[in-house]
């Protein structure tokens, strides 16, 4: 497939789960370039990076903290400079504290808002320019089912993932007239180490509200992205992709 | 770099970025209001100037530049 050939693509949250799944899927789809982000686990993202060699990619990994928006706008520079471009941003950087919410601490609110929305924000403000110089880009917010239904214990992370994608649609609006595409894909229960602290008896509930009666896994998520970031989807900004099994419709 | 080079500059990034006759730009010309500008296309005149002229346009001062002597004449008095 030569949709990706030559593109730059920088997936946040890369080492594991659904972002890895992204950038490998993106190597596989020929992206001559995948860059991922990792906040701390430097063994998975060295992992990751061996995963989209072997693809034939050229790789790399950046340690930074999506919630440092300084960060954020150096990192995308160095991409920028080192690559000469960037065509793809897949922000799917996110962290969840769950607990009721009487016992929601502020930094645990704070970190959640901080990572998963504001990281999402920093990180499409210091893209833009790029994108609306090379004019035309695509960007893919990862959020989640329960930023559109909601879900009792995660106030704090459903609230930064709908506001991902009130993100998504006003910067899609704002950026259409320079081809720079904003969706947003919203997986519902997937495989990952994330749902792997849920207990048994709520993963057992959940199953029960899922039509296709299983979890998901981070590859299916991955084709939603890519087909979003491809030509394939050329019409297509400011919508949010459900990835769920029929959960929430 | 004489004033007259960089008007002739400016003018010529202007004719590209917003797609008008050179002919049509004048120095009291208005991005938005004369040349068909959005805020988008005035976000993109201000990086291309800033390549061109290897200036820094801080967001602030970007604000205050509406015309094309507004933005001639901060080339002016910033250029290295």
């Amino acid at each position: 497939m030569s949709g990706f050939k030559d593109k730059v693509v920088l997936v946040t949250g890369g080492s594991r789960g659904i972002g890895r799944a992204c950038a490998v899927a993106f190597a596989k789809a020929g992206a001559s370039t995948v860059v991922i982000s990792y906040a701390g686990n430097e063994a998975a993202a060295q992992e990751t990076v061996a995963l989209l060699q072997a693809e034939g990619a050229k790789a790399e990994a950046i340690r930074f903290d999506v919630s440092d928006s300084a960060a954020c706008a150096s990192a995308v520079d160095g991409i920028v400079k080192g690559h000469g471009r960037l065509d793809v941003l897949v922000n799917n950087a996110g962290v969840a504290v769950d607990g009721l919410v009487m016992r929601v601490k502020d930094d645990d609110w704070d970190k959640q808002l901080d990572t998963n929305l504001k990281g999402a924000f920093s990180l499409i403000r210091a893209v833009s320019r790029p994108m609306m110089k090379q004019k035309g880009g695509a960007i893919i917010n990862i959020t989640s089912v329960v930023g559109e239904m909601g879900n009792g214990g995660q106030a704090a992370y459903s609230a930064s993932k709908a506001g991902l994608i009130g993100l998504t649609k006003s910067v899609a609006r704002e950026l259409s007239s320079r081809n720079i595409r904003v969706n947003a894909v919203s997986p519902g229960f997937i495989g990952t180490d994330m749902t792997h602290q849920i207990n048994d008896e709520m993963r057992q509930k959940m199953l029960e509200g899922i039509p296709l009666g299983r979890l998901g896994n981070p590859e299916e998520v991955a084709g939603a992205v890519v087909f979003l970031a491809g030509d394939a989807a050329s019409y297509i900004t400011g919508e949010v992709l459900k990835v769920n099994g029929g959960m929430y419709m | 770099m004489s004033t007259s080079t960089i008007e002739a500059k400016v003018k010529s990034i202007i004719a590209d970025q917003l797609g008008v006759g050179e002919d049509e730009i004048k120095p009291e010309s208005s991005f938005i209001e004369d040349l068909g500008a959005d805020s988008l296309d005035i976000v993109e005149l201000v990086m291309a100037m800033e390549e061109e002229f290897e200036v820094e346009i801080p967001d602030e001062e970007a604000e205050n530049i509406k015309t094309v002597a507004d933005a001639t004449n901060y080339i002016n008095t910033h250029k290295k």
